[in-house]
Formats: structure tokens, C-alpha cells, sequence
């Protein structure tokens, strides 16, 4: 929040005041500047964020088929029918589930595995290329690998009993109890190359010198990582989580293609769900009250943790006003 | 990491606001002014692979031979696709001149955009020559909105070299003798039936069969009419589902399974001897020779109709089913009609049928149907004193989809009998 108090621009006039300059000298130019420079991706933002939201939300008050006029007004129904209703209440369970399981599952799978390819080991670049290969895979590559895999009989299942572990055997895509944690490993897969490639950058801007000075003062190596790397990750681990949890609400590909929110609605997350209902049913108001909630619940999410979280972080990045 | 989905629904419903102004403007009944001279009509199908897609290609190149002011300009798209890009597409300026239509509840919703042309008077000079009686489903209110160019019927389709092996000489004609060969297969360590649970409508089929066998046929055509389930036979059609899902006929992990992509899948577990039957429509053979290597397929498959139910009021002949049609949109419907009359004419029905692309509508084709099984299929369906459309295309949209819903639930060991008739009763008085 500091506010640069010494003017940049140097006045033409010593003697006039700073804050006339300000307002006249460097004010057309600089509007142009910002006309120019701001103006495409305002207009893009507009267009392309900005209205469609509000027309989702306009859509969102009225009983509309996708066909013929909006002439059915209902209010906020299609509002009251979602969060009545008990698919929808379960998806946003299943979304903080996922939420819940990446940062308590992923982060610390990512945190172990970037300090262990941290270090000097050989084939380190490839280990590096293999982790970070799913996260450049398509979602729905991905999602059909899996399903292949997954089916019963199919690889997992003969893996696990060559190795032994045939009780371990299960539906994974068709058993209602088990199908979320069948998604939520699938997207582990998918995206801890993606985590572990951010904390490793972290980890280049953890100075080695400060590393040394603690192993000099008798650190252990498990100290050092404790209370010298990690402290540093800090601004990387929070970027992270903020990462992972905004794409744990908005959850689609992977569920849509391998179940389609199945069985019995079990993997259903508010997307498959908007889908569900805002396409496959021809139902384009309820969809749009549902887009409208999830962009809310998103929204408020980041702005919270941005005011909260991220703070410190962003602090002088974001708030700097600069001439 | 996800954002860009979201955006891509906003983008797409943003899309359609100005369209969705322009359509309340519009909307008008009378026939529009039919383009005079040279036309160019685009057509939207979903015959993206073979051999429905060289069958369409020459489709196109015939008829502007044959009608050289005439142009078509085929868009074949994902089948999956149609539900979203149609209602987009009528609400904009300029819709496709032919769709691919499936009929009934669809269409009827479809209506409402005002861009579905009404082409009772291009047709009814040959309709129901062309189509018979099927070609009624592509009516709303006792006018004409599409033609259909294929039906289908929906059956078991068995393998007779895993029947022969659990013991089983007749296909089962009850469902006493069908739970008996659920019982016999099982015995023999084959899974006696597979389902694409996944899919959700293929779970449907059983209990849209149920229905058609506990319900008469007054019943089953008010209620569609009506869209509610009042009659008790839809709740023991429920019962009756329930039961057979308590003798665990189908493969091991069913819920996830998909309908008709690899071998995995229902149709190819049926297709490589993993599973004894399935449920599926007249498409099932050429679905399965995609999946599996075995040439013989084709006379080592037979097919048998739904078995009759013990107390049922419903016909036991009575088939279900549904077709593939087109509709047309109102900026050239005249010359969109003349060319649906061609695709039910005797060389375009001739080819569907020869190339084993599907049931032909036109009778004069029948005699091409590749194989005797298909034309057992053929005789029974239009034979049947009563056609149901499957209740998912029957009923407007969204109550097919719950209807869908419901029993792919139960399937997955949720919910009851009457719960199913509920979803359907709420989702008609448009509850979520």
C-alpha cells in the first residue's frame, strides 16, 4: 500500500508546483498512452468477460428453453431450485472435497518431490521432464487414457494384482463411493508435475548462502528445510494453493469424459452439472444461475484470498503506483 | 487452469443474445418467400464415419446432377454435438437450411424458435408412402416438421456360440426364461448381459421396456401426450426393474461402462465374447464390428425381442424404438422437402439398407437389408402393433433426461420405483 510520494517527472519549471505539472504536462500523452496500450485488452475484457457475465446473470432470472423469446420472468427460482436442490448441493460438496484433498494430498506430494529433484542427482533432468509430462497432456487425452485404464479388468487392475495387491482391486469408475477419489487421483497425476514445476522455481530463489550460514550454525538438513526453505517457499506455496483450488471448483474435462458426474450423480461436480442441466436439457436460465453461482463462489474466493493470503506477497507488485 | 471452460460457455451464451432479440422479432407462421433460381442449402448431419458419411457424400453429388440449381453443402458434426449447437443455431440469423432431427419432444421444442419450417404441404403428396406410419413422429400437432430417413428398434442382441455353451437352445421368450439364462450363463462363469451404464441412456432402454410391457398402449399414449405418470403400471415397471437388477445380470463394474467406445465398452464386450447379450438398438452390429477383429461377428449374433411380463397390460409385440430424420428451417423448406423426399426414395433407402447404415423407412428397401437377423429385426419392428419412441426423445428434454436420470440411478443401487415416476412428474411441472 505505499504510495509513491516523490514525483517522478521532473517539472519543466522548477518553481511550478509538482502537482499542476502533473495534471497538465504529461496528461494528454499519457491518456493516449494508456488509450493505446490498455485499450485492445479492455475492450477484449469487456467483450468477452465483463458482458458475458452480466448476460448470464440476466438469463439467470428467467425460465428460457434456449428457444424463442425471454418472456418468463421468475426471479431468483432458478436460484432457490439449485441450492434446493440435492445433485447440486452434493457437486459443491464434491468440489470442496476435491479442493480439501489437493491441498492436503498434492501440496505436500509436490513440496517433497521439488525438494528431492532440488537436489544434485543423476538423470535429474529427466525425472524433471517425466513428473512435469502429464501437466502438458490435454485434459482430454488424459481422461480417456485413464478410462481406458481404469476399466474393469483393464491395467490398473491387472497391475495391482501382478503385484500382489488383489484385494485392492476395485470399481473404480462404477462404484458410487469410491468414483471421487478414482477422479481426484487422476487429476493428482495430471497436475502435481504442474506444482512441482512452480516450487522448484521457488526453490532458485531460496539464496544458497543462507542455506550454508544455517548448516554452519549446526542446522540438521531437516531444520533447514523447516525453518530456511520452507519460510521462502512461502509466496510460491500460496500462488499454488490459490491455483488449485480455483481449478478444483471449476472441475469439468476429466469428470465429464470418464463419467459424466456418475455413477448416480456421484462425481458430479457444478460444472458437469451446468452442463448437465444448462445444455443437455435444454434448461439455458437454471445453466446460467448455476455459471452465475459458480463464477460467484469463485470470485469471492479469490478476492478473499488475495485481501488474506496473498497479501504480503503481491505487496508493492500489485499496489505500487508508480509516477 | 480451468478458467478457459467457463469463459467458453459465457463467450457461447453471449453469443446468442442478439440472435435471441432478433428471434423475438421474427417468428412468423405463414410460410416465408421461397428463394427462386439457383439454391445452396446447408445440411447438417451426423454421419461423421463411414458408411453413413460416403453414403451422404454421394447423396450430395447425385442430387446436384440430378437438380443442377441445387446445391447441397454437407456439415457433418459430432453426433454429441447437436444438442448444443441446434438451439444455437436456430436462434441465429441464419440456421442451417436441414438438421438432423430426432422427432417428437425434441422437435417440439425446437418449435418454439420459430425457424422450424411447417412443411405439411411440400410433403403429404408422398409422405406416407415414403415413410408410413413412422413418419408421423416427426409431426407436432398433426403438422409436418421433418421426414425421417431410418428407423430403429431396440432388442436383445445375444451371441448364439455363448448361449449354445451355457445350454440355453431358445432365446427367451418371458422374463422368467430370461432370468433362467442370467442363471445358466452365470453358472458357466459368462457374464449373461452388458449395459453402458455410463451412457445413462442405455439403462433407460430396460425400464422404457418395462413400461411399454406393464402399460397398454391407451396408457403409454396419454401419458406421453400428457407428459405424467399417472397409471400404477409405471411404478411397476419400476418394480419390475428393480427385480431384475436384484439377480445382478449384467458385467462387473457397469455403472462406468461406456455404451459403444472400445472394446471395453458394452457393445465390445459383446462383440469379443465377454458378455452373452445386450439391449441395444438395430445399430448394435455395426457398432460392434468397429470393435473387435472376428469376422464371423455377423453369423455368430442373433437378436431377440424384450421378453412379455407376467400381468402386464402392455402389448407383448409392442417395440421400442426411435429414427433418424431431418427437419427443415424456414428460409428454403420447399426445396429443403424436395430433397428429403429423395433421402426416402428407393435408391438413397436401397443404399442405407445394402450398406447396413440402418432400417430403412421406405418398405421397397427392406429386401436389401444386409443380414437376416437385421431383417428379422425389420419384420418385427414394423410388424408391431405398437411403435413407442424411446421416452427420452418422446418427452420434451429435459423430462427425458430425468427420466434418464432417475433410472441410471437405480442402476447404480439408488432410489425406488415410485422415485423414478416422481423425477418425471417434477421435472414435467419444471422442478429441477
Amino acid at each position: 500500500m505505499t504510495t509513491a510520494t516523490t514525483p517522478v517527472r521532473t517539472a519543466a519549471k522548477p518553481s511550478a508546483p509538482a502537482v499542476s505539472a502533473r495534471k497538465h504536462r504529461p496528461g494528454r500523452r499519457k491518456r493516449l498512452e494508456l488509450a493505446l496500450l490498455l485499450g485492445p485488452a479492455l475492450l477484449l475484457f469487456t467483450g468477452f468477460v465483463l458482458v458475458p457475465i452480466g448476460i448470464a446473470a440476466y438469463y439467470s432470472v428467467f425460465n428460457w428453453k434456449g428457444f424463442g423469446p425471454l418472456d418468463d420472468f421468475v426471479g431468483f427460482k432458478n436460484y432457490a431450485d439449485a441450492f434446493g436442490g440435492k445433485v447440486f448441493q452434493s457437486a459443491i460438496v464434491h468440489n470442496l472435497i476435491i479442493a480439501g484433498l489437493s491441498i492436503v494430498v498434492q501440496l505436500p506430494l509436490s513440496i517433497g518431490l521439488a525438494l528431492l529433484l532440488n537436489r544434485k542427482l543423476r538423470g535429474r533432468a529427466v525425472l524433471r521432464a517425466l513428473v512435469f509430462a502429464p501437466y502438458v497432456l490435454s485434459e482430454a487425452i488424459t481422461a480417456v487414457i485413464w478410462a481406458l485404464m481404469l476399466q474393469p479388468n483393464g491395467f490398473a487392475d491387472q497391475t495391482l494384482r501382478g503385484a500382489g495387491l488383489g484385494g485392492l482391486v476395485h470399481n473404480w469408475l462404477a462404484d458410487p463411493g469410491i468414483v471421487l477419489y478414482t477422479m481426484f487421483a487422476v487429476i493428482t497425476w495430471k497436475y502435481v508435475g504442474f506444482g512441482i514445476i512452480l516450487l522448484l522455481a521457488g526453490l532458485q530463489g531460496v539464496p544458497a548462502e543462507l542455506r550454508e550460514a544455517a548448516a554452519l550454525d549446526g542446522a540438521s538438513a531437516w531444520q533447514t528445510t523447516r525453518h530456511v526453505v520452507l519460510p521462502l517457499l512461502g509466496p510460491t506455496i500460496r500462488i499454488w494453493i490459490f491455483l488449485s483450488v480455483i481449478g478444483s471448483l471449476q472441475l469439468f474435462d476429466v469428470v465429464w469424459i470418464m463419467t459424466q458426474g456418475g455413477p448416480a450423480n456421484a462425481s458430479t461436480t457444478m460444472a458437469t452439472y451446468l452442463i448437465d442441466h444448462g445444455f443437455k436439457r435444454y434448461e439455458f436460465g437454471f445453466g446460467s444461475a448455476v455459471a452465475v453461482i459458480l463464477f460467484v463462489i469463485c470470485f469471492v474466493f479469490a478476492l478473499l484470498y488475495q485481501r488474506f493470503a496473498l497479501r504480503r506477497d503481491t505487496q508493492g507488485a500489485l499496489t505500487r503506483m508508480v509516477g | 487452469m480451468f478458467v478457459k471452460r467457463r469463459i467458453t460457455v459465457l463467450a457461447a451464451l453471449a453469443a446468442v443474445v442478439p440472435l435471441a432479440l432478433a428471434a423475438c422479432s421474427g417468428g412468423n407462421d405463414t410460410p416465408a418467400q421461397q428463394p427462386s433460381g439457383p439454391v445452396t442449402l446447408t445440411w447438417w448431419h451426423n454421419g461423421t464415419t463411414d458408411p453413413i458419411k460416403s453414403i451422404w457424400e454421394k447423396v450430395v453429388a447425385d442430387y446436384h446432377q440430378a437438380h443442377g440449381d441445387v446445391t447441397i453443402k454437407a456439415q457433418p458434426l459430432q453426433n454429441e454435438d447437436f444438442s448444443t449447437k441446434v438451439p444455437l443455431a436456430l436462434q441465429s440469423a441464419e440456421p442451417p437450411d436441414i438438421y438432423q432431427s430426432w422427432g417428437a419432444g425434441d422437435l417440439a421444442s425446437q418449435l418454439t424458435s420459430g425457424k422450424v419450417a411447417d412443411i405439411t404441404d411440400f410433403t403429404k403428396s408422398w409422405i406416407t408412402q415414403t415413410t408410413g406410419k413412422f413418419g408421423e413422429n416427426w409431426q407436432v400437432d398433426g403438422k409436418q416438421y421433418g421426414v425421417p430417413f431410418e428407423q430403429h428398434f431396440v432388442g436383445f442382441w445375444y451371441r448364439k456360440d455363448l448361449f449354445q455353451q451355457a445350454g440355453i437352445t431358445t432365446p427367451p421368450k418371458t422374463m422368467d426364461e430370461l432370468n433362467a439364462a442370467v442363471t445358466q450363463l452365470k453358472a458357466k462363469g459368462i457374464a449373461p448381459v452388458s449395459v453402458g451404464g455410463k451412457d445413462r441412456w442405455p439403462d433407460a432402454f430396460y425400464y422404457n421396456y418395462f413400461a411399454v410391457r406393464e402399460c397398454s398402449i391407451d396408457v403409454l399414449k396419454q401419458s406421453v401426450k400428457a407428459v405424467k405418470l399417472e397409471d400404477p403400471c409405471w411404478t411397476k415397471a419400476g418394480q419390475d426393474l428393480k427385480n431384475f437388477l436384484a439377480t445382478q445380470p449384467f458385467q462387473t463394474g457397469f455403472a462406468g461402462t461406456p455404451a459403444q467406445q472400445g472394446a471395453g465398452s458394452s457393445a465390445g464386450l459383446v462383440a469379443n465374447g465377454k458378455a452373452a447379450m445386450e439391449l441395444q438398438g438395430d445399430w448394435e452390429p455395426g457398432t460392434m464390428s468397429s470393435l473387435t477383429e472376428d469376422k464371423q461377428l455377423d453369423s455368430n449374433v442373433g437378436w431377440f425381442p424384450f421378453p412379455s411380463v407376467a400381468g402386464g397390460q402392455g402389448d407383448p409385440a409392442a417395440v421400442l424404438g426411435g429414427g433418424d430424420g431431418f427437419a427443415c428451417t424456414t428460409r428454403a423448406s420447399k426445396a429443403c422437402a424436395d430433397f428429403l423426399q429423395y433421402l426416402g426414395s428407393e435408391p438413397v433407402q436401397t443404399q442405407l439398407a445394402a450398406q447396413g447404415a440402418g432400417l430403412p423407412v421406405n418398405t421397397v428397401a427392406a429386401k436389401s437389408l444386409k443380414t437376416d437377423t437385421l431383417k428379422a429385426v425389420y419384420d418385427y419392428g414394423t410388424k408391431a402393433p405398437y411403435l413407442q419412441m424411446y421416452f427420452d426423445r418422446a418427452f420434451p428434454t429435459a423430462v427425458g433426461a430425468a427420466l434418464n436420470d432417475a433410472v441410471a440411478n437405480m442402476f447404480a443401487g439408488q432410489g425406488t420405483p415410485e422415485g423414478i415416476v416422481a423425477a418425471v412428474n417434477q421435472a414435467a411441472a419444471g422442478n429441477k
